[in-house]
């Protein structure tokens, strides 16, 4: 099992240092760690979607044999645990409980929690716990989410975020205008992630420090989470995660049943497990998309792109792990084309169903409306697919230069792609070769998308940091690296161990990578954006400089020579002209540990560095991929028969992992094309609860792919560029594009994934498909639960308290954002403070009345200006900010102070 | 709760216990016996990443009650290579062709090939591709898994008269 490779290992295709353990049952999940004298955790859950709890019984429960404590809402509540999004925010303006209090929100909604000697116990236990229910009517879907009352208490409507303009005056005008304008909704399913290993914590408190093994993206975020939920000072808290049995966005940050662990765990002073089954997986776990679209494009006659609009809306369910409007969607919508004005508007909605978690390219929708649109349009307008995006893509020679929704683009290579990515796919041949499979019965379709998508971001969201390596050559000539970057398939043990030894000169079988746990390396979101080889590569290069420079100082120091005759290759530091002097690099290195009065003066003994990388803002990635179909017109089955990529990852350390990574992403589109959807009944119960209902691709689904890497080295150290999401990104389009064109001879295919049978022998047969049955008029809308907020009016009375300090929390796409205000008035004019953790800054407005307006310029996460229109009604203050092409956040607040005087 | 006392050899060491009726095997084996290479990803019979070899046949752990496993011969994937410094062929394939990523799936992966390829008859690359049917990667998209399985029968066929 030896791994020992000679010369640069960049580039190379090296077997991965994950898989010797892997391969042969050694891996360590989280299920795998045991702590003496652990107890057993399994949730209590809600059978109904939305009801009042009208009593809960746990006596019997908690007398069987073998249960240690039955907990809820009122045990775990009295910690104040919070429940955080990815950023460390509040969710929602109202929080979100660990365990439900006197209500449910959805299937499944966790209400207590059984702990007992095992888990057959434990689940014995949990079913004879006695819940009573006052049920209520259920909001499941966006059209009814958007007509209720509100399901939460403190809310004012289903509306859990929105963004953007309805509609932009000047931007209509370009639409009306357009000589075709081209209307379309596309709508995407509900998606559970499943990675094939569940959610899973065990907790463990000895005396002030808590360690937590959870299946996780990153050890780091977690610990960093726990420490803000938690807000325990004095506790020491550690996060280990060694082997996690895939991500893929779903395991960003503890929830709700990984939170009430880790409190009953302190709680009760014993160590406790908890490994989700595959049905608490997919009946109560966040899950992911549910989206819907409608799409206007305005187009000339041959094609070219004049204006867009997007109005979007996404089923955030009950407590969602993302409750934001998703401003990526709209940001990369039109980004990698000239489109010349665009607009956009954006809502989250609440509804009794499981909480919208991430997944891989969660703003893949723009991606899947824009390309399966162009397609539309370009059959319609008669012009080749190919020629369609040929026309509008940004290339090479059209950068630098800014999209309409200010992105920076300097290089972006998505028309490159498509033209390599035609070298190798005759289009003209595929089309002869559908002509004549069309003259037998046969349908064959050739399906195209090209596309862009942020990676490597860092600097302008507060989990979005830089990446961090702790570097040392031991006195044993080893290389120890100790990593914020965190695997859950990825191989950053392999890929960070190539980068280092590229630029250390030693073997890839001499440097080890330790990741995993929070107590080592420094903070890093771990997997998230397609970042770790973009920034952890480069932290690797910049840290392996550093020791290579003091390797070679001591080196010079102690043979006598120039730093300049130096040279490290291969684990061996050879001397120029003199190679009877090398040495190993142990050599030099029990010298540098062992025997610093041999090392130059004032230097440091022992040979270490670190180095955090911060890169540049955003790196983009650019494909373009084309894949053939042949759609079976008796059953209605798509057989792919062809898929080629053609992405720029920029500088690729191991193209079997840069490979994996997209072959990986194509299969998921394939299934969210194809087979995947978990949904409701119209009384918010789940329809896919097992491995029989929610259908995953098999091998049989997913072709082989073939690759083409276009290579442009990003501005990056190293020239790394992100390739975890792209393709679950591109290949949704692709596939629909694909289906699309096969069909064309039939009609349209809905945008209406998933392109199951059923619906396709409906193009094919040429009757509508059946629309689901709404709920029948007679059935009562559900009560509202919450009175909406009063209505402050405007008036010009004088003697308003304005002056003195305000709480506020302004609700940005990134969830709401608590600040300080500090007003100043004199006459009409208004000086004053905005004050939040992410700084500090003065702005002046004019007060008339209990009127409040101002103004002022904002750099992060874009240069923005914002317009602040608020009314004070006596302690409450109530009113919007514009925030520019975002659209219009609302904000609250109540007085903390006055200031007299 | 019903007892019963089994004796079984895991991975050629004789082992017995006393199990409850509704214990299943693939618990056992994690729990009991500490064979964590069993990996439970779905406990009901769909991912196969808890595939295990008993009496020379794979066999999904999560749909087998321990005490059915009375006076039988299982294999886990630990036991499965020549020695601790070595690799089974199928887990050899496995790493030359890049065929995981998370390993979550991987150990069911590898028995039910090693089943499949153990006996005397080798079976063709389309019995191996067929017998994944079986089993749900998330990772790889199956890539290095088809192309370990077409190495496998490559040599296989190669090997033959």
């Amino acid at each position: 099992m030896t791994l020992h490779v000679d010369g640069a290992v960049i580039g190379r295709r090296l077997p991965r240092k994950e898989d010797a353990r892997l391969l042969t049952g050694r891996g360590t999940f989280v299920d795998d760690v045991v702590f003496p004298g652990m107890l057993h955790v399994a949730f209590v859950r809600s059978p109904i979607a939305r009801g009042r709890i009208r009593s809960l019984d746990i006596s019997t429960a908690r007398d069987l044999p073998g249960v240690l404590a039955v907990l809820t809402a009122t045990e775990i509540d009295r910690f104040n645990a919070k429940l955080l999004t990815f950023f460390f925010t509040p969710p929602a303006e109202f929080p979100f409980p660990l365990l439900a209090r006197d209500r449910v929100a959805h299937v499944g909604e966790p209400i207590a929690m059984v702990v007992a000697q095992d888990r057959y116990i434990a689940e014995d236990a949990a079913s004879l716990v006695t819940v009573e229910y006052e049920e209520e009517t259920p909001v499941v879907t966006i059209a009814e989410a958007m007509r209720a009352p509100p399901i939460h208490t403190g809310a004012d409507s289903n509306v859990g975020a929105v963004i953007g303009v309805e509609q932009d005056e000047d931007l209509e005008a370009a639409m009306a205008s357009a000589p075709y304008l081209l209307t379309r909704t596309v709508r995407h399913q509900r998606i559970a992630q499943s990675p094939m290993e569940t959610r899973g914590v065990v907790a463990s408190k000895q005396g002030d420090e808590l360690l937590v093994h959870i299946s996780c993206q990153s050890p780091h975020l977690v610990a960093r989470y726990l420490s803000h939920a938690l807000d325990q000072p004095h506790l020491s808290i550690r996060v280990i995660a060694k082997d996690v049995g895939g991500g893929f966005g779903f395991k960003n940050h503890p929830w709700r049943e990984e939170m009430s662990v880790i409190v009953g765990c302190m709680l009760l002073g014993r160590p406790l497990k908890w490994i989700e089954d595959r049905w608490e997986n997919l009946v109560a776990a966040c899950q992911a998309r549910e989206q819907e679209m409608t799409v206007r494009i305005g187009l000339d006659r041959d094609g070219k792109l004049l204006a867009s609009h997007s109005d979007y809306s996404l089923n955030s369910g009950a407590f969602p792990q993302v409750p934001d409007a998703n401003v990526a969607v709209h940001m990369f919508m039109w980004a990698a084309y000239k489109m010349p004005q665009c607009g956009f508007y954006s809502r989250a909605w609440y509804s009794n169903t499981a909480g919208l978690g991430a997944y891989r390219g969660p703003w893949g929708m723009e991606s899947l409306a824009r390309e399966t649109l162009l397609d539309v349009a370009a059959r319609e307008l008669g012009i080749d697919p190919v020629e369609i995006r040929r026309r509008n893509l940004i290339t090479k020679a059209d950068q630098p230069c800014t999209t309409p929704l200010g992105i920076p683009l300097e290089d972006i290579t998505p028309a490159e792609c498509l033209e390599k990515l035609l070298e190798k796919f005759d289009v003209t041949a595929f089309r002869a070769e559908q002509a004549a499979a069309r003259q037998e019965g046969r349908y064959l379709g050739l399906g195209i998308a090209a596309y862009i998508e942020p990676t490597g971001a860092a600097g302008s969201m507060a989990p979005m940091t830089g990446e961090f390596v702790q570097l040392r050559i031991e006195p044993t000539g080893t290389v120890t690296a100790l990593m914020s970057t965190h695997s859950q398939g990825h191989g950053t043990q392999s890929t960070m161990a190539q980068v280092i030894a590229d630029q250390l000169g030693v073997a890839y079988e001499d440097v080890q990578v330790f990741e995993g746990d929070s107590s080592r390396g420094g903070f890093g979101p771990g997997a998230a954006g397609s970042r770790q080889g973009v920034i952890g590569g480069g932290a690797c290069r910049r840290a392996a400089a550093l020791l290579k420079e003091k390797v070679v100082r001591v080196a010079a120091h102690i043979f006598n020579v120039s730093a300049e005759s130096i040279a490290i290759d291969n684990g061996i530091v050879h001397i120029a002209g003199a190679e009877k002097q090398a040495r190993s690099l142990r050599q030099i290195a029990e010298i540098a540990y062992g025997e610093p009065s041999r090392l130059p003066p004032g230097m440091e003994s022992g040979l270490e560095a670190q180095y955090r990388y911060d890169p540049p803002p955003v790196t983009y990635t650019s494909a373009a991929h084309a894949c053939v179909v042949e759609v079976d017109v008796d059953t209605g089955f798509v057989k792919i028969r062809r898929w080629l990529s053609c992405e720029d990852c920029g500088t690729i350390i191991n193209p079997a992992v840069v490979e994996g990574q997209i072959a990986g992403g194509l299969a998921q589109a394939i299934g969210a094309v194809l087979l995947e959807e978990t949904g409701y009944d119209d009384r918010g119960n789940p329809l896919a609860v097992t491995y029989k209902d929610y259908l995953l691709p098999s091998i049989a689904d997913v072709p082989d792919f073939e690759y083409l890497h276009a290579c442009t080295p990003s501005q990056s150290e190293g020239g790394f560029r992100g390739v975890g999401e792209g393709g679950a990104i591109i290949g949704p389009p692709t596939l629909v594009n694909a289906i699309a064109d096969a069909l064309a001879p039939f009609g349209e295919v809905p945008l209406d994934l998933p392109l199951t049978p059923p619906k396709l022998l409906a193009v094919i047969e040429g009757r509508p498909l059946a629309k689901p049955a709404e709920k029948p008029a007679t059935q009562p809308m559900p009560e509202p639960i919450a009175s909406p907020a009063e209505e402050v009016t405007p008036h010009r009375e004088a003697g308003v308290l304005v002056d003195g300090s305000w709480k506020m929390v302004l609700a940005t796409p990134m969830g709401p954002q608590p600040m300080t205000g500090h007003f100043e008035t004199q006459g009409g004019v208004l000086k004053g403070t905005l004050a939040s953790d992410q700084g500090s800054q003065d702005f002046e407005g004019t007060v008339t009345g209990n009127l409040l307006k101002w103004e002022m310029k904002v750099t992060k996460p874009m240069p923005l200006t914002l317009k602040y229109e608020l009314l004070i009604d006596g302690d409450t203050l109530f009113g919007k900010a514009k925030l520019g092409i975002f659209g219009t956040a609302k904000v609250t607040g109540q007085r903390a102070s006055t200031t007299t005087g | 709760m019903s007892e019963h006392k089994i004796e079984l050899s895991i991975n050629g060491r004789r082992q017995r216990a006393t199990v409850e009726g509704r214990m299943l095997l693939s618990d056992f084996l994690r729990v009991d016996a500490g064979y964590t290479g069993v990996h439970v990803g779905c406990e009901h019979g769909v991912c196969g990443a808890c595939t295990v070899i008993v009496d020379g046949l794979a066999v999904r752990s999560c749909l087998m009650l321990a005490v059915q496993a009375d006076r039988c011969k299982v294999t886990t994937v630990e036991g499965l290579a020549a020695d601790e410094n070595s690799l089974h062929p199928i887990q050899q394939a496995m790493r030359d062709e890049h065929a995981l990523q998370c390993g979550f799936c991987t150990p069911g992966v590898v028995m039910t090939l090693a089943a499949l390829t153990g006996g005397a008859e080798k079976p063709d690359a389309e019995t191996l591709l067929a017998s994944m049917s079986g089993h749900v990667c998330r990772c790889t998209g199956y890539q290095g898994i088809r192309r370990a399985i077409l190495k496998l029968a490559g040599e296989s066929e190669a090997k033959q008269p």
